[in-house]
């Protein structure tokens, strides 16, 4: 069973086990338009909460992803080098962006479920 | 529009927010022997005069000078003197084109979209690489960021430069790494050791930085040197300060460079006093998104016909603040539409044979000169600057010959003033305006000063 969290950038956090797949939520995209390039970490480097974790251009900005939680990036999503926008289509699906092995599996324990996400979006609009 | 200028509250209360107790305090950094202080250094200029009288006065200054045009001129080390056609002038002054900088609403000038797509696309065939920006500053403000650049794709933060790169290039390159905090390597000075810098390379390089041909005009095969770069997993930065040689040898591209930097002010742009100069800038697709500077794209609009536009600005600093690649938030617009403008005239077999020229006028020049007794050609292998030997300091024979009318190259120690082993050293160059009787007034004024 997955666990589903989200954080106020604007990134999805699933966690399977011990590795959480990061990527950008649908309103995130929307927001960026066209999305023509993601830079990605290396394989095999640890980053800690807050860390810069990968890149994501669109036709209008440029803005970075931040680990929202710390740990060792195990995978990173290969085919959004030749089709970013898979992150237009599929944001919370093929669109992800990096696996991170958690350092701390509480870590997850402040971020906000689907529903409080979706609170979150209507009070912020 | 009305001039509002700042209030005396307005000052207090941006000097209040930054924390700096007056003006003063603002420029603690420069040397208080380099300040100007009204009380007790005060300026020293004249009263004032009429502008007939200040343009009298300046014209007898200007006089004193021994211009390029004017007499026998040998002076070369990174900024040549060619005939630039006048039409090239004509051209670059019609309004539609005249500007310093590329536009703020740059697609609604597709005529300045389109030369800089067309510079981009010359830059990129002469240096022999994929992409080229619409230029920077000059070759060597484009060389310091070449580095920056490596850093970035490498994700190293040592430079070795080799110890034929302009000094000057040298110190804008440790300039900006300093305040980047990363490391530079330069090798001593060597007028012929390129390829020295193969066993400075380690893991940790992040690119090598190899000049051909170099300050002292020696010719390099940059391949053995991308080869050892590249098993290191660092990059070749290949540096050329005179864009016509590549009409002569191979491109740094078809070497193996990573990333191609060049001065380009010998076509198109004059001596002009050092500058405004263009520099050049190219690389690989594959580092594109690291590159600095802007860069013209061609597209199609909405009804399928050809437009240009500025194309991957997310690098730019407008947009990406202070993670974008560079500070440099235009160009060099108006001597890269006189490079254009002049490469276009020249066409591929112009440029050419002007590059043959050059260095038939070379070939000839070093054989009037090594035929001065006492004068040595230190140069193997070069294009149209070699570097000689004469018996006596190079600054005094350099003085000498300009007494006698001839402006005969730059002494190394002017370059390197702490190289004491070169001090004896001029860079001499030639291009396609030296003549028969140049080069006579040139080897007997030699012989005269060292007699």
């Amino acid at each position: 069973m997955s666990t589903l969290r989200y954080t106020k950038d604007h990134e999805w956090i699933r966690l399977d086990g011990e590795t959480a797949t990061i990527g950008i939520t649908n309103y995130a995209q929307e927001q960026l338009g066209d999305v023509v390039f993601v830079e990605l970490p290396e394989v095999g480097k640890e980053v800690a909460a807050g860390d810069e974790a990968a890149v994501v251009e669109s036709v209008k900005a440029a803005s970075e992803v931040y680990a929202p939680v710390a740990g060792e990036v195990v995978e990173v999503n290969e085919a959004l080098t030749d089709a970013p926008d898979k992150v237009n289509e599929d944001p919370q699906g093929d669109g992800w962006f990096v696996k991170i092995k958690l350092a701390d599996k509480t870590a997850l324990d402040g971020l906000m479920d689907e529903d409080a996400y979706k609170a979150f979006l209507e009070e912020s609009a | 529009m009305r001039y509002l200028p700042l209030t005396e509250a307005d000052r207090k209360a941006m000097l209040k927010r930054i924390g700096a107790k007056d003006i003063d305090a603002l420029f603690v950094d420069v040397p208080p022997e380099a300040r100007l202080d009204s009380s007790d250094r005060p300026v020293d200029l004249p009263r004032r005069r009429s502008e007939l009288e200040v343009e009298r006065t300046l014209t007898r200054m200007a006089g004193r000078n021994v211009s390029a045009g004017a007499v026998p001129f040998f002076v070369g080390a990174g900024a040549y003197k060619h005939h630039v056609p006048a039409t090239v002038d004509h051209l670059i002054q019609r309004s539609e084109f005249l500007t310093a900088y590329t536009p703020y609403q740059p697609e609604v000038s597709q005529g300045t979209l389109q030369y800089l797509f067309e510079f981009q696309t010359q830059v990129a065939l002469l240096t022999g690489m994929e992409v080229a920006n619409a230029s920077m500053y000059d070759g060597s403000t484009g060389c310091g960021e070449a580095v920056l650049m490596a850093e970035r794709v490498t994700k190293r933060r040592k430079a070795v430069l080799s110890g034929g790169l302009h000094p000057q290039y040298r110190a804008v390159v440790e300039n900006l790494s300093h305040f980047g905090g990363s490391t530079v390597h330069a090798l001593p000075p060597a007028i012929n050791g390129e390829e020295d810098i193969v066993s400075a390379i380690d893991s940790e390089t992040a690119c090598v930085v190899v000049q051909t041909p170099n300050v002292y005009g020696s010719l390099t095969d940059l391949e053995p040197i991308a080869r050892a770069a590249h098993e290191n997993g660092a990059l070749l930065i290949a540096v050329v300060t005179e864009v016509v040689s590549l009409g002569a040898v191979r491109s740094p591209g078809e070497m193996g460079a990573d990333i191609v930097v060049a001065e380009g002010q010998s076509l198109g742009v004059g001596l002009s006093f050092g500058g405004p100069y263009v520099g050049l800038f190219a690389t690989r697709e594959k580092f594109l998104r690291q590159m600095p500077g802007r860069l013209a794209g061609e597209t199609v609009d909405g009804e399928g016909k050809r437009g240009y536009v500025l194309t991957l600005s997310t690098r730019e600093q407008h947009i990406r603040r202070e993670r974008a690649t560079s500070n440099i938030c235009t160009n060099s617009g108006l001597c890269c539409l006189a490079f254009t403008i002049h490469l276009s005239l020249l066409g591929e077999k112009g440029f050419r044979d002007l590059a043959r020229l050059n260095h038939h006028n070379a070939c000839l020049l070093a054989d009037r000169l090594s035929g001065v007794k006492g004068v040595e050609v230190l140069t193997p292998a070069f294009f149209n600057e070699f570097t000689i030997r004469t018996p006596k300091p190079g600054a005094e024979v350099v003085e000498a010959l300009a007494e006698k009318g001839i402006l005969g190259g730059v002494p190394v120690s002017r370059l390197e003033p702490t190289a004491d082993a070169f001090g004896d050293l001029i860079v001499v160059a030639s291009t396609e305006v030296n003549t028969d009787e140049d080069r006579d007034a040139y080897q007997t004024a030699l012989k005269e000063v060292l007699a």
